[in-house]
């Protein structure tokens, strides 16, 4: 079993958290992982991206190769299109539609959503909506890995352990929250795909 | 034991601190802060005693480390590639010294340019210096390599660089421990005079130190971070150093590498190794993630000798990280790449936060330079750096720590007055206060700005030495009570602000201004730590 994953979003959006869930959940099950992480300069309201390898065989490179990721996740519309030349041809793009706007010329969202829908496997969702829904739209990065879960290979209980030991340590009803925002994502992504 | 998932930051700061780590020494620089915050965040490095605290600059940190390898313990030292110029002094003559308690040095380049102004390549500074580098291309030879460095630095008595690259220090994966160290017993150097550099000694310490060389060569040989792999098509060999042999083997995931590969992980490389490889094969690929310094000594200046492949002849680009599409086009394979980003996409350079303390002050000093025309800022590296960008575009020059008061005092004296230099508090107390000397000593016609937003910012909101500082310091200088003045960097003081930059501007002397206010990211965080405390109170 191999996944290799893009993570793509704005700093400060949620990516490492969403990285570090898929970790914990891949090391519950005794898979190799590596997670090349983007920190520093960026992180200032720049573009961020993950790459993120999982595998039952040792991983040689911290880089996903072009044109090999099997799904790129992203929590902005726009970044789910500007890793796409890492993208398999039949690659799963699974983003929220949700633009976070702090440039002047950001493209038009219906163009946007057009060039993804172009796409043979996508999942778009309104994370912020669904995130609110669950009790706070500052899970709208769960809900986002959520929609992603099913096509990872994990075990759901495997994220659960994961966002109980990254969350735990701010409460119990932060935990909640997550593991809600997770259980909506997917539900809306098994119904949607 | 279980595996522990761990940047390499973070598996060279474990390393550290399960071999016996006494005292770790940095100041922070993308990509290496995280090894000393991981010390610091550690329970058993602080239940240990491990010294943790973050130094005035690189060069302070590096003579510290060196200190307390004097005194017999283990220390370590960290920094960003750019910040070995500044310990350069220090690191270059600890290889005559020598080490007692092991020593380490880490350096973390950053080709690409990811969050730096260059890619140097530290391994050139160990050559350089006749220091002995180790190489890792996973975490967990970051780990194992702090547990033998230490070991090598002892067994040697010489410091040891660990060299690492962006992609390493911030890429995580799970790491094994070993069997913890204790620390050292503080044990000075048999020799009491091994640390003076005094011609006599010195010249006798330095061909002590050109004769390691060839020992050193051999740990090399026989460590197994220097590894020779068979192969039968001997069209071409490959040496592939650090991360670059991952790429390699990436490239070769389904079916098996037909080339005889030298992986190198130390240096000094054994010659043995390389003749080896050379003799067996028709041509060589020599794949670095940085400087193609073996690339070079392979081909020698006239490159007479069989076909070297890399950096240099085009195989590979001549600058940037690599990745394994660039390693794998080196050696003829063809990627089909189907997907592209769309026209759309728009970049989203990086900006001040929102509510930054920097934006009014530059919005300040943009206003009361008007009558002056633009050009004359002199400006530094930390967040206010994203001033030279739209919209404020107000400053003209970043190159090295510290280099805007004394950059100033040059265009002064040059003739352009007002002269303005602008640097942060943290960068001031780096290598800024030795050029307000030289500014106060000359008497130059310049205003400083310290924009002081009370941390570290850019590099995530370090503590920085200047806290509670700056106008002591500024006073002990010798710049007059008079033109030092303390501003509040807020839009509903701006017009005041103006008039203050204005009035000092006029002065034809030095003038210190110093806007104060808190980074809004560390008030942020302490606004949050507090709510969750009083939330446990209730
Ligand atoms: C020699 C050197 N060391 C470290 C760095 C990394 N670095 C860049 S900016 C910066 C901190 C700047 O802090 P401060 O001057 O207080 O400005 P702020 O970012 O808080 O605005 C650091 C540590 C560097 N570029 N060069």
């Amino acid at each position: 079993m191999t996944k290799d994953i893009i993570l793509a979003g704005v700093g400060g959006q949620g990516i490492l958290s969403i990285a570090a869930c898929i970790g914990m959940a891949a090391l519950a099950e005794n898979l190799h992982l590596k997670q090349a992480e983007v920190h520093g300069m960026s992180q200032r309201g720049g573009a961020v991206q993950s790459h993120l390898r999982l595998s039952s065989d040792e991983i040689a490179s911290d880089l996903i190769p072009e044109g090999k990721a099997d799904i790129v996740i992203s929590v902005e519309p726009m970044e789910s299109l500007r890793y796409l030349n890492m993208l398999k041809p039949d690659g799963y793009i699974v983003t929220s539609i949700n633009p976070f706007v702090n440039i002047p010329n950001y493209p038009d969202m219906e163009e946007l959503l057009r060039e993804i829908w172009k796409l043979p496997k996508y999942i778009t969702l309104d994370a912020d909506q669904i995130a609110r829904e669950c009790g706070s739209v500052k899970a709208a990065n769960m809900v986002v890995l959520g929609a992603a879960s099913p096509l990872l290979g994990l075990k759901e209980e495997s994220f659960a352990k994961a966002i109980t030991s990254i969350f735990g340590s701010k409460g119990s009803d932060v935990v909640e929250l997550n593991n809600k925002a997770l259980k909506a994502g997917r539900d809306y992504a098994v119904n949607h795909m | 034991m279980q595996k522990l998932l761990l940047l390499g930051d973070e598996a060279i700061a474990q390393g550290a601190i399960d071999a016996g780590l006494s005292g770790i020494y940095a100041y922070p620089g993308t990509p290496s802060t995280e090894i000393m915050e991981y010390v610091q965040a550690s329970k058993e490095a602080s239940s240990k005693g491990i010294r943790a605290l973050w130094s005035a600059n690189e060069k302070t940190a590096m003579e510290s480390a060196l200190g307390m390898s004097y005194a017999g313990k283990r220390a370590m030292v960290c920094m960003k590639h750019v910040g070995l110029n500044v310990a350069a002094d220090a690191f270059v003559n600890s290889a005559i010294t020598g080490a007692n308690g092991g020593l380490i040095v880490v350096a973390a380049d950053d080709p690409s340019m990811h969050s730096s102004q260059n890619e140097q390549d530290s391994r050139f500074y160990a050559k350089f210096s006749f220091i002995p580098v180790l190489e890792p291309a996973n975490q967990q030879e970051a780990y194992d390599m702090v547990h033998y460095g230490f070991d090598l630095s002892e067994r040697m008595k010489i410091p040891v660089m660990i060299r690492i690259t962006t992609r390493l220090a911030h890429s995580r994966t799970g790491v094994k421990r070993q069997e913890t160290k204790p620390q050292n017993e503080l044990k000075l150097p048999e020799n009491l005079r091994q640390y003076v550099l005094l011609p006599s000694i010195a010249r006798k310490q330095y061909r002590e130190l050109l004769d390691k060389q060839l020992p050193l060569e051999q740990e090399a040989a026989q460590s197994g971070f220097n590894r020779y792999h068979e192969g039968h098509d001997k069209s071409i060999g490959i040496i592939a150093s650090g991360l670059a042999h991952n790429y390699l083997i990436e490239n070769f995931a389904t079916h098996t590498l037909p080339y005889p590969v030298l992986q190198v992980g130390q240096y000094p490389v054994p010659l043995d190794m390389l003749n080896r490889l050379y003799e067996e094969t028709e041509s060589l690929l020599v794949l670095e993630d940085g400087y193609p310094i073996l690339e070079e000594l392979m081909r020698g200046m006239l490159n007479k000798g069989k076909k070297i492949m890399g950096r240099l002849d085009g195989s590979l680009p001549r600058d940037g990280e690599l990745n394994p599409n660039i390693v794998g086009k080196a050696l003829g394979m063809h990627f089909d790449i189907k997907l592209q980003s769309p026209g759309i996409i728009r970049n989203r350079p990086p900006k001040l936060c929102d509510g930054c303390s920097h934006n009014d002050a530059f919005l300040a000093l943009n206003e009361a330079l008007l009558e002056y025309g633009r050009g004359r800022v002199f400006s530094d590296i930390g967040c206010y750096t994203l001033s030279a960008l739209e919209p404020l575009e107000s400053i003209n020059s970043c190159v090295d720590m510290g280099a805007s008061i004394t950059m100033a005092i040059g265009a002064a004296d040059a003739g352009l007055v007002p002269a303005v230099a602008a640097i942060g508090d943290s960068t001031f107390t780096h290598s800024g206060i030795t050029g307000l000397l030289d500014a106060v000593n000359n008497n130059s016609p310049i205003t400083v700005l310290i924009l002081d937003n009370a941390t570290t910012g850019m590099t995530g909101g370090q503590a920085s030495s200047a806290l509670g500082k700056v106008e002591d310091i500024c006073r002990g200088v010798g710049v007059h009570e008079d033109h030092i003045k303390v501003l509040k960097p807020l839009h509903k003081f701006h017009e005041e602000n103006v008039k203050v930059i204005k009035e000092e501007l006029a002065y034809q002397g030095v003038s210190v201004i110093i806007p104060r206010r808190e980074c809004i990211q560390t008030l942020n965080r302490k606004m949050r730590q507090k709510a969750k405390a009083k939330l446990m109170d209730v």
